[in-house]
């Protein structure tokens, strides 16, 4: 019985291990057919003849070059040989001078004669040719020998006369070359160096952008900090609500800060007093609305005069902002003339101005939002106290609704315009309903005071998002920039940056979840608040290893954009790939050569740097 | 006065750590909590500030229920408790300046804070403290590179930064060895008896109970099994608390 079992099973392993070894055959064949595996194409002789060519260029980059002095000698020679077979021998009226003799004297087509150089440079290089037709000076000419003179300037060589026969002299030119001067710099090496740099910053502008934004989304997706936010379902409905409501708020305002703001934009003076005045306008009115200790629960009339105050703090920090950057934008402008060379530095506070004033309203929408939302939340979190259980169920209901409503009715504003569907009584009522649905069937289901884990909602979220966007590769998010904001170097800071940001989220967040959980729980424990606990017990813990990732991902970076110019993203890709393109072997050789060079000494600047912070 | 009633915390996985606790502790009074490793004493501690939500029953501190806290009177609540951990819960990589100011957290504003601005009154008192427990000169150094003493001195001090009416000490010696461990009990002592603040503490050796409690509550699998003055563990209540197969040392 036993026995048979073991058969039994043996037998099957043997079937088993056979279609198994089938099924890696079959797979492994089809892979060779679709990839085209061919070892007959690398023996063809044509490839390999291209193949030589390819490798001799690659070594040999066009970098350096001499500057040459030419040596040119034309001496006539008739083919065929003239009647009479009488041939003018020509005699040089000056023996110092370079000269050419040949023998026989003159030739039939189809010949080979000797060719015998006098006085060249010594040990350089050159061409001897045969020019067809009577005029020693075209540019036309036959052949490819090449000669090389000995210590003398003295060489001898042979050349075959080609078919072309003519009563009158007819020509043999020898051009010998020689290199003068130091070696110079050729024009691919410029370009190639000017396109590194840019390269260099490409990833350097990336990397910042992306790390700047990636801190605070690790927080959002680390587990351990988000475990513990749990809020009503109440103060949930009302901080969703709180963000649109804040944006669009809070852009009307900036909006309006810099119509105002606008006017006083062009005297450089005024900007000037305006930008120094409103910070410290804005720092004094919020110090007042934010004492640093307070004992007592301030009165109600105290807080609002504080939200007041807080608020135009707000206004007159938008208006210096504002006014900073007409002051970077004027300045940079008026300097930028003056500066000659350094006319980039100008150029550098006119952008940037540019940027400030470009980002205010977005940052400031999302700020305003922010705070809106969080008031909100407050607002919520105190009314789930003061209120009964049935009222408290009831304005879940009532805040849940509309939340739930506005939230996909936003989302079914975006599917519209993404697919032009043309169908608002779906995209927008329909999504409400839903929305609608949704919130009040959580209303109804949950109990009425409990706090809900909102924390891993978020963090569920924005772990999905991170995932997917960092699954795009950097090239493609390339080729969309180049679309949106043109072929060129800000299409691939973009790219890298998006990429960067979604990459470092995901790796910091994991940081964040694995710091020591003590000093978490002491620091939470004196009473610290939610962002107090991060700056105090989580930040300093994470402060290594954020930077050797964001080293890391400088590295990565100067890689990714070496190559991010092959869809447009500026950088050295581009020149590299036209080189290619064009055959220019020697050319792309020196650019593989730079970056080969910047990124080897970025492993080594970034390990070093690693290795002393860490 | 603290009254913990009917307390019973059931972890996320099912583990019943606490079982209907009740006890009472005066203000005032040092309270130590005994019992095996494994027996809820770190859960119990946790329960009273809420660094454990627990599952069921009340705690009510001067009259204020701490279960029923919102977010924002919990930070009220939590200033006014110090904690001291067994594995002191420093943060390493800063200074130990830093490490006692942070115990001012639920006082200062928290948007000043952020920037790493304490006011100068804390500093100064930050100082005193330091000195307090006999290690001023070190207030500059990275808390990571002072010994085991010193870091948990440096908790001590945090503690005291928040100007407490009570102090939850989790095991506060128990990775000390014997001569640290009543230095550090000493301070305890000190500001329970000079300052009058209430101090839970649990402990796993016998004699530092004797020394240093008024009285002593013991939990076993999560349940009180003895409440009373240390001097009345007697061979008998020390087989309940510890088990019939404990024996006695010290
Ligand atoms: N986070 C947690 N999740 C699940 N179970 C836990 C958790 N923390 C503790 N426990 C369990 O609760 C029980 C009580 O643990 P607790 O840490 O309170 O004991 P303790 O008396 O402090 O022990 P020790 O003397 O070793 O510190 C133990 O069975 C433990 O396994
Ligand atoms: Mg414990």
């Amino acid at each position: 019985m036993k026995s048979t079992t073991t058969k039994n099973t043996s037998l099957w392993k043997s079937v088993r291990l056979g279609a198994t070894i089938l099924l890696v055959f079959v797979v492994y064949a089809y892979g060779f057919e679709i990839t085209q595996v061919n070892l007959d194409e690398l023996r063809s002789p044509q490839r390999q003849e291209s193949l030589v060519r390819v490798t001799r260029a690659l070594f040999q980059p066009d970098l350096f070059t001499y500057k040459q002095d030419e040596s040119v000698v034309n001496t006539p020679i008739y083919v065929p040989c003239p009647e009479g077979g009488s041939v003018p021998a020509p005699t040089p009226e000056d023996r110092s001078a370079p000269y050419l003799v040949f023998s026989p004297g003159c030739a039939n087509p189809g010949d080979t004669i000797q060719v015998e150089g006098f006085n060249f440079y010594p040990n350089a290089e050159g061409a001897l040719r045969f020019i067809p037709g009577n005029d020693p000076t075209t540019k036309l000419a036959l052949g490819s020998d090449t000669v090389a003179t000995d210590a003398e300037g003295h060489f001898v060589a042979t050349l075959k006369i080609p078919d072309r026969q003519s009563p009158q002299a007819q020509y043999v030119r020898a051009t010998l070359r020689r290199n003068t001067g130091l070696p110079q710099l050729t024009d691919t090496a410029r370009d190639t160096w000017e396109k590194i740099v840019e390269t260099v910053f490409l990833a350097l502008l990336a990397t910042t952008l992306g790390t700047i934004l990636a801190i605070p989304l690790s927080f959002i997706a680390a587990r351990n900090l988000m475990k513990s936010v749990k809020s009503p379902l109440g103060s949930i409905s009302l901080s969703i609500l709180g963000w649109p409501v804040g944006i669009v708020g809070g852009y009307f305002v900036v909006d309006q800060v810099s119509a105002f703001s606008a006017p006083l934009a062009e005297n450089i003076y005024l900007n000037l007093l305006g930008g120094a005045l409103a910070p410290v306008a804005a720092m004094l009115a919020a110090r007042w609305a934010l004492p640093e200790m307070e004992t007592q629960t301030p009165g109600v009339p105290l807080r609002i005069a504080r939200l007041a105050s807080l608020f135009l703090a707000a206004l007159v920090g938008f208006f210096g902002l504002y006014q900073v950057a007409s002051l970077m934008v004027n300045l940079g402008a008026l300097i930028g003339d003056r500066l000659g060379s350094f006319e980039f530095l100008g150029n550098f506070m006119v952008q940037s101005g540019d940027i400030i004033r470009t980002i205010t309203p977005v940052v400031g929408s999302l700020a305003v939002g922010g705070a809106v939302s969080s008031f909100f939340s407050r607002l919520g979190q105190r009314g789930t106290e003061k209120l009964t259980k049935s009222q408290v169920k009831l304005m879940n209901l009532v805040l849940a609704t509309t939340a739930g409503a506005v939230v996909l009715a936003l989302l079914g504003q975006a599917i519209e315009w993404l697919y032009e569907l043309n169908r608002p009584d779906i995209t927008r009522w329909g999504m409400s309903l839903v929305g609608a649905a949704a919130g009040a069937l959580l209303a109804l289901f949950t109990e009425a005071k409990t706090s809900l884990p909102i924390g891993l909602a978020v963090y569920t979220v924005t772990r999905t998002i991170l995932n997917t966007l960092r699954s795009i590769e950097a090239l493609v998010m390339a080729i969309v920039f180049v679309i949106a904001v043109g072929i060129g170097p800000f299409a691939g800071v973009m790219a890298l940056g998006l990429h960067t940001i979604v990459s470092l989220a995901k790796l910091y967040s994991e940081q964040v979840e694995s710091i020591l959980p003590g000093p978490l729980e002491a620091i939470e424990a004196t009473g610290a608040n939610r962002l107090q606990t991060i700056v105090y017990a989580v930040i300093p813990q994470i402060i290594p290893p954020y930077i050797s990732y964001t080293m890391y991902r400088w590295d990565i970076n100067v890689r990714m954009s070496t190559i991010i110019g092959f869809v447009g993203g500026g950088g050295i890709g581009f020149l590299l790939q036209q080189n290619i393109n064009l055959l220019n072997y020697r050319a792309a050789s020196a650019q593989m050569l730079a970056i080969a060079i910047v990124v080897a000494t970025m492993d080594y600047i970034s390990s070093t740097l690693r290795e002393r912070y860490v | 006065m603290l009254e913990v009633k009917n307390l019973t915390k059931v972890y996320d996985g099912g583990v019943q750590a606490l079982t209907d606790i009740s006890f009472t502790v005066p203000s005032g009074q040092f309270l130590a909590v005994i019992g095996l490793s494994g027996s809820g004493k770190s859960t119990l501690l946790r329960c009273i500030n809420r660094l454990i939500e627990p599952t069921a029953g009340q705690i009510i501190w001067n009259g204020v229920d701490i279960t029923a806290a919102s977010p924002d009177e919990m930070r009220r609540i939590r200033r006014r408790i110090g904690m001291v951990f067994q594995h002191f819960n420093l943060v390493h990589r800063s200074k130990v300046i830093t490490n006692v100011l942070a115990g001012r957290l639920g006082y200062i504003n928290p948007a000043w804070s952020l920037l790493n601005r304490f006011p100068d009154q804390d500093v100064k008192n930050a100082m005193r403290q330091l000195a307090r427990v006999g290690i001023a000169d070190k207030a500059n150094m990275r808390a990571d590179e002072l010994s085991g003493g010193q870091q948990q001195r440096v908790g001590i001090a945090r503690a005291l930064m928040q100007d407490p009416e009570m102090i939850l000490a989790d095991e506060p010696v128990a990775s000390l060895d014997p001569v640290l461990a009543h230095s550090i009990m000493k301070h305890l002592e000190e500001i329970n008896k000079k300052d009058g603040v209430t101090v839970l503490c649990s402990l796993h050796f016998l004699d530092l109970v004797h020394r240093y409690a008024d009285r002593v509550i013991a939990l076993n699998e999560g349940r009180l099994v003895f409440e009373g003055l240390p001097s009345e563990i007697d061979d008998e209540k020390f087989k309940d608390i510890y088990g019939r197969e404990a024996e006695r040392v010290g």
